[in-house]
């Protein structure tokens, strides 16, 4: 039985919906099957110490804590730069069925798993950071860039005279329309590829994130904090200190304090490829049989409860990222508040997407002791934080009217169906991002996909890790044309870097934290 | 002057390329199994008298984890390194030709002691607490000798199960300060710590024995000690080795030996190391 006339049921609010709801129920469910028992004694004295920490953080408690923050900056800019070429070369090629594909599968692997591999190839190099970031960041930007050429405008090129090179064509009638988008996306990757840079330290490059997990794990809590307040400050402030005539500046200076180099000696890339990766009962001459053995094994032990927990804790977090998104918005929004609450409001935003997740899973461990709650929630906050962020800045894309509703009345009848679908897209383009993250979780004791890939670079076993990661692959890539044909039927834009664009001011400065 | 500080930090940041330019220098890398803050400061003492003892240019790296330091030394961008039992084991797989050289006065009776949350009730014993059966447990690392690997074939042996189906949940909390804050937090039941760590933590008053206690404790294991890769002779030196390990054995400064921290080194072979190699397979951790 319907209770809407058919009109009312396929209009585009209808769609919507629609989608909302079953993407709801989704995460209800979720939330249902996962685990999510509380049970925690005595956290207080840790919490305490954990807060006496924040009070009192200790700036030379760490050593070489500047050069650490200079290594973060140099594979940062090494990494997404490199990351822009390379995406822009592979965007040209976008109609080919093989580099799209090519682009997906290397953005479906985590910054830190490229991190390990490469420490293999390369070594605890400079060269190890810059392409950890570089890699994934080319597949991301080449899928960006790409649909910006897709979507451009065709019109100039076919007024070109008949005749005209293909170089000419470019340069004059394609490459003009797409390079705005194209700046402001680069310079809002670059602040994700500051956070990328600094959690590669978690495996060993030395950059921030090295000395902030020791400090943390070792229960030195006011080093801890002293770095994190750092990073921080580096994230704020990338407003005032970062323009692009200086970019060519800060990338020759990255190259000069950290010539991506490699510190391994020659042959490792061979030896990753002739033996690490070819699978144990392979290299062991135990035959075809025993290979399908070992697959088989690694699927039912490892790949498919990893799958299973990584789908269920990544669709519960996507439900309270939702929530939370729409709670946090306003907060930053001009169209709510005061100034002192909007600025208040972009410190608290700067430092939830700032502090990993890791972090953040660590203190609500205590609070609730091991399960997937302090993961969902960790996630939910870190990822909200980004699309509140950015979900803010979106309600400045109409003018004020003097009449308008304010207060709760504007928040339900103007302000939030005009940036709904907004909000929507960029929860589906999150979704990916949160399921890669979910790896990171192993100290909860829950076991993602990540978590068995984490035990298998452990133990040197990167035959393991390469088939879980191409499990994870095919994880991601599902979920992305999932979200891609939703996208479809919502008519929502399809490209992330579109939808980024469309912000307001984003044609004179990139959208960065503590926007006022 | 600003130059040399300069190359010296760039070297001690792991950021130039070893190898070629710096043939002639021998680097070492080693994690503490307790404060791992201010490495290069203490280490790089280390890296001084080795320096003094050996008459080559020495360089300390800090490195992250176990896993980061084996890779290290596979590469050949360490030499030498202070290894855990299991992760030493992982390195002399990886380099054929590879020797324990030394060990801490420590080490060859290492041990692990399970630690409670004083809700379950559960007392010391002689015998692994079958009460726990049910509860929550952390390890520390997971390529921890004596946070996960040794611990776990000893509560194997006690349980006759896996700490997967004798616990209701196992993890890893990645570290055996971390192991200490969880389980008194009341937020994993039961954990394993090293019991040097454990020892320092009750000494510096960060143990409220009203909510953690120490209940049993792991028969002793060999555990830390030190690996140097085969061809250091052919490039230092055909006696290199020996003399490193002379010049590891001869360590009597309190200050350098607090950086381990070690009352002092003993030799080591690669043969004290079978139990480990044992274990570790019986466990699914090596091929």
């Amino acid at each position: 039985m319907r209770f809407m006339p058919e009109a009312a049921w396929n209009t585009t609010a209808g769609r919507f919906r629609r989608a909302s709801l079953w993407l709801g129920l989704v995460g209800v469910l979720a939330f249902l099957l996962a685990d999510l028992e509380i049970t925690t004694l005595s956290p207080g004295t840790e919490l305490a110490r954990i807060g006496t920490g924040f009070l009192t953080p200790d700036f030379a408690a760490t050593e070489f804590v500047w050069q650490a923050l200079a290594n973060t900056l140099a594979f940062a800019f090494q990494g997404v730069a490199l990351g822009v070429v390379a995406g822009f070369v592979l965007a040209l090629g976008w109609r080919f069925r093989g580099v799209r594909a090519f682009s997906a599968v290397i953005r479906a692997v985590h910054e830190l798993f490229w991190g390990l591999i490469f420490l293999q190839i390369t070594g605890l190099s400079p060269l190890t950071g810059v392409l950890a970031i570089a890699i994934p960041y080319a597949g991301i930007f080449a899928k960006v860039f790409g649909e910006f050429l897709e979507e451009a405008d065709a019109r100039p090129a076919t007024a070109l005279p008949s005749g005209s090179t293909w170089l000419a064509t470019f340069f004059y009638a394609r490459l003009p329309l797409i390079l705005l988008p194209v700046r402001t996306y680069s310079a809002y990757r670059l602040e994700c590829g500051l956070r990328a840079s600094a959690i590669l330290g978690f495996i060993g490059l030395p950059t921030l994130g090295f000395h902030l997990e020791t400090a943390f794990r070792q229960g030195d809590y006011s080093a801890g904090a002293a770095i994190l307040y750092l990073f921080f400050l580096l994230i704020g402030t990338l407003r005032w200190w970062l323009h692009r005539h200086l970019l060519p500046l800060y990338l020759g200076a990255a190259l000069w304090w950290a010539p991506p180099l490699s510190s391994a000696p020659a042959g490792t890339l061979w030896r990753f490829l002739s033996e690490d990766i070819v699978p144990a009962p392979l290299r062991q001459d135990g035959g075809f049989e025993a290979f399908m053995q070992w697959c088989l094994r690694l699927a039912s032990e490892q790949a498919l409860p990893g799958l299973w927990h990584t789908l269920v804790l990544s669709s519960a977090a996507l439900l309270l990222t939702a929530l939370l998104s729409l709670l946090l918005f306003p907060l930053v929004s001009p169209r709510f508040g005061s100034p002192l609450s909007r600025g208040l409001g972009h410190i608290l935003l700067v430092i939830l997407r700032t502090t990993p997740e890791f972090l953040l899973a660590f203190i609500l461990l205590l609070l609730f002791g091991p399960s997937m709650l302090p993961g969902i929630i960790a996630l939910a906050l870190h990822t909200s934080a980004i699309v509140a962020w950015l979900g803010g800045r979106f309600t400045l894309q109409w003018p004020a009217r003097c009449d308008g509703a304010t207060g709760l009345r504007g928040y339900c009848y103007e302000v939030l169906p005009r940036i709904y679908p907004n909000l929507l897209a960029l929860l589906l383009y999150r979704w990916e991002i949160i399921m890669r993250e979910t790896a990171i979780l192993g100290i909860l004791g829950i076991t993602t996909l990540g978590y068995f890939v984490d035990a298998a670079f452990a133990e040197f076993r990167f035959d393991r890790a390469l088939f879980l990661i191409l499990v994870s692959v095919l994880l991601n890539l599902g979920v992305d044309a999932f979200s891609r044909r939703l996208r479809q039927h919502l008519r929502l834009s399809l490209n992330e870097g579109r939808t980024l664009a469309r912000l307001p001011g984003a044609d004179t400065t990139p959208p960065r934290g503590a926007a006022p | 002057m600003i130059h040399k500080i300069r190359a010296r930090l760039a070297a001690a940041l792991l950021l130039c390329v070893t190898g070629a330019a710096h043939a002639d220098t021998f680097v070492f890398t080693a994690i503490p199994d307790q404060d791992e803050s201010r490495l290069m400061t203490r280490f790089g003492q280390v890296a001084d008298y080795l320096a003094a003892e050996l008459g080559v240019e020495v360089r300390y790296i800090p490195v992250k984890s176990y896993a980061a330091a084996v890779t290290a030394f596979r590469n050949n961008e360490v030499q030498l390194a202070w290894f855990g039992g299991f992760t030493g084991v992982q390195a002399q797989r990886l380099v054929p030709g590879s020797r324990a050289i030394a060990q801490g006065v420590e080490d060859p009776q290492f041990i692990s002691h399970l630690i409670v949350h004083t809700s379950t009730g559960i007392e010391p014993s002689d015998d692994f607490p079958l009460a726990l059966r049910g509860k929550r447990f952390t390890f520390g690392s997971r390529s921890s000798t004596s946070g996960r690997l040794m611990p776990e074939h000893f509560m194997r042996e006690a349980t006759g199960e896996t700490p997967q189906r004798f616990f209701s949940r196992v993890g890893f909390s990645g570290d055996h300060s971390a192991t200490i804050a969880l389980v008194q937090s009341g937020a994993w039941d039961a954990g394993v710590v090293n019991y040097k760590v454990w020892e320092q933590a009750r000494a510096a008053g960060r143990i409220d024995d009203s909510k953690v206690r120490k209940v049993w404790s792991t028969p002793p294991y060999p555990d830390y000690h030190w690996v140097i890769r085969g061809d250091v002779d052919a490039r230092f030196g055909n006696d290199f080795t020996d003399r490193v390990q002379a010049a590891l054995l001869a360590i009597t400064d309190e200050a350098l030996l607090a950086a381990f921290p070690r009352q002092g080194f003993i030799p080591a072979s690669n043969e004290d190391y079978q139990l480990i190699v044992d274990t570790a397979r019986s466990l699914d951790l090596l091929d």
